[in-house]
């Protein structure tokens, strides 16, 4: 058995009277590449942002390497409207912003990539180095932490090196093409040296080939940098060709988890969602 | 940079300063030019530390004024000599404060007062997104305007009167080598690690989140640096009108600032000190003909007359705004390497042609 990196507990969240994530409780362990799949507007991506700090959950619990990270329960306006389940199960409220969880050791990309488009693809990769910087801005400003600053750079090359994409360091990250693009979002988030890593449908807009590269690129990554790995995506293939296991969630709620081989020959996954896609 | 820039921005700084002293030597000293020369760099240092704010970090602030009048008020409280406070403050029986500083500590003293306050409102007005972060710190701004001329106040900031007879400056050098000191701070700073930041923030808040970055920390970091050194420019501001009083210091100010900020370009420091320059000798010099009756022969020319400057100057911030949003530099550096290039293809293309 190995390590737990991430457990989602009883997450819900609530907007409005909309429930995108429902009740949902799911599990990471140390190494492992598992799926978030589903249909569109299931509330994949919610539940995301409820690990990342982006939302507090209305309700529930995450917590990473055994560490609670977040905490919620129904209060204030949402006392009265909540709708979702195990309402009195949690007591304490614990919020994070983003930056903190990245802190921790959680990286992710974005499903409409967000990179820094202005700024060059070496500054992109740069950025991750500063939150773990000892510098201030004084030290920073008169060049006083020269030391620190070179060895960030030197990092920073080195990754780029080993994701080929030192060639383009100097290029602007937003006139790049779209398949780079993606590839420069998730060497940042490696940059920020994360134990577990989210990718929110990398495999988005790529055809048949580019998918099969990152497939094989998302395990490579995996090996050399001994990271667990949550990945939402809609290319089957992928998903059933790199996952570990399966977490189907339809409507917020979790329909059915598994291996590869259980969930597509899961009758109620076929229904909602693998359905004709798989057989045509 | 290369170490041939190097050179050749010492040798031009160098030069600049010999240009300041040969004007110096050979106009009159009331002459506009001088008073065009100082006016700019204590703009250009305010600009700066707007675009530092507005243009690097994204963030859209208005209180300039605010903290520039703070900055203002804290040099001129604090450096009037003790002999002189009894005439200052002749309405308060020479004010509270019975001690004087000298001219760079009053200065610093009136950057960090502002860089204070901007501390203390940064964290409730930095949660507010664009429009309203502007109204926070235009409003924030006008209290403190008023604040100052509140009489209760008087023994310290002598009311609504005048302050004046502190130590102020007569040659051009000085704002020229403060300004310049404290615009290549700003530089470095844009350089640096924590620069980098801001311009991620600018970028997409939520990708410089979720790569580590404190959004928080970060915006009132920017938001402290931006008003020291706009305490800084008021300081010298006042030092430079040799008397100032509250009611001066409108939302006008800030407008001009920002306007020079647009001009410029938002993200260029450079284009922030051309416009700067540019700004003060088109409206204190320049355009000023525009403001007096002119007749040639017997035809007198139609329009010219008190307040035209205001309607020309007017119309050419529009025609910016409209047909060049992005300024004069958009967002890029005026720098050696950029000129060279200039050149070197302007040469390609002549040969091309021929
Ligand atoms: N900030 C928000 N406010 C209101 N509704 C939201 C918000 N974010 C997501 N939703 C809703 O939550 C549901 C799930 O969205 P999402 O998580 O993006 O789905 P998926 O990623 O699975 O396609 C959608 O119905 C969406 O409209
Ligand atoms: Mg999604």
């Amino acid at each position: 058995m190995s390590t737990n990196v991430l457990r989602v507990e009883d997450v819900t969240m609530q907007f409005g009277g909309v429930v995108a994530v429902d009740n949902l409780s799911l599990e990471v362990n140390e190494g492992e590449i598992v799926a978030l799949i589903g249909p569109n507007g299931a509330g994949k991506t919610t539940a995301f942002n409820c690990i990342t700090g982006v939302y507090e959950p209305t309700n529930g619990r995450v917590s990473f390497y055994g560490k609670e990270l977040v905490e919620s329960y129904p209060h204030g306006k949402m006392k009265k409207t909540y709708i979702g389940e195990n309402a009195g199960r949690y007591t304490k409220r614990l919020v994070q912003t983003p930056d903190k969880i990245t802190k921790e050791g959680i990286a992710r990309t974005f499903q409409n990539i967000r990179l820094f488009s202005s700024m060059t693809v070496f500054e992109n990769v740069l950025i991750a180095k500063h939150m773990r910087a000892k510098q201030n801005f004084l030290t920073a400003t008169f060049r006083l932490n020269h030391a620190e600053e070179k060895r960030m750079r030197e990092e920073t090359m080195e990754l780029l090196k080993m994701q080929h994409l030192d060639h383009l360091k100097d290029e602007i990250a937003g006139s790049l093409p779209y398949g780079i693009q993606r590839r420069l979002e998730i060497a940042r988030a490696l940059a920020t040296n994360p134990k577990l890593l989210l990718l929110d449908e990398p495999a988005a807009g790529m055809n048949p080939q580019e998918t099969l590269e990152l497939a094989e690129f998302i395990r490579q990554i995996r090996d050399e940098y001994k990271l667990t790995i949550f990945i939402i995506e809609h290319h089957m293939d992928l998903v059933m060709q790199i996952s570990d296991r399966l977490y189907v969630l339809d409507f917020g709620k979790l329909l059915a988890q598994g291996t590869p081989e259980e969930i597509q020959n899961d009758q109620r996954v076929i229904d909602a969602y693998l359905g004709v896609s798989e057989d045509a | 940079m290369k170490k041939r820039n190097v050179i050749i921005c010492a040798l031009l700084y160098l030069a600049a300063i010999l240009a300041i002293v040969v004007l110096e030597k050979f106009l009159p000293p009331t002459h506009i030019a001088l008073a065009v020369l100082k006016k700019g760099c204590i703009y250009s240092l305010v600009a700066v530390s707007m675009n530092l704010l507005n243009g690097f970090t994204g963030l859209f602030s208005l209180g300039q004024a605010g903290f520039m009048l703070i900055g203002a008020y804290t040099y001129a409280v604090l450096t009037i000599p003790v002999a002189e406070r009894d005439s200052v403050y002749m309405y308060f029986d020479g004010g509270i404060i019975q001690f004087s500083v000298p001219v760079f500590v009053g200065l610093l003293a009136a950057g960090l007062l502002a860089a204070l306050l901007a501390w203390l409102i940064g964290l409730p007005v930095l949660r507010l997104k664009s429009d309203y972060l502007a109204i926070a710190t235009l409003g924030f701004a006008e209290i403190i305007r008023a604040f100052f001329q509140w009489d209760e106040l008087g023994v310290i900031t002598n009311g609504s009167n005048m302050l004046r007879k502190y130590p102020t400056f007569t040659t051009t050098l000085f704002p020229f080598l403060v300004c310049s000191a404290c615009i290549a701070v700003i530089v470095l700073l844009i350089h640096s690690s924590y620069g980098r930041a801001f311009h991620a923030i600018r970028d997409d808040e939520i990708a410089a989140e979720a790569m580590g970055i404190n959004l928080a920390k970060h915006k009132r970091l920017s938001f402290c640096i931006s008003s020291f050194f706009a305490g800084v420019g008021g300081g010298l501001l006042a030092m430079y009108q040799t008397s100032i009083q509250a009611m001066t210091f409108k939302s006008a100010m800030t407008y001009e600032i920002l306007l020079i900020v647009v001009i410029g370009g938002l993200g260029s420091v450079t284009g922030s000190c051309i416009a700067s320059f540019l700004f003060i000798a088109s409206s204190e010099w320049w355009l000023r003909f525009l403001d007096t009756e002119m007749t040639i022969g017997n035809f007198k020319v139609p329009l010219l007359r008190a307040g035209f400057r205001k309607v020309v100057f007017s119309i050419i911030i529009m025609v910016i705004v409209l047909f060049a949003r992005k300024g004069i530099m958009g967002d890029h550096e005026f720098s050696i390497d950029g000129i060279c290039s200039f050149f070197k293809n302007l040469g390609k293309k002549k040969e091309v042609k021929s």
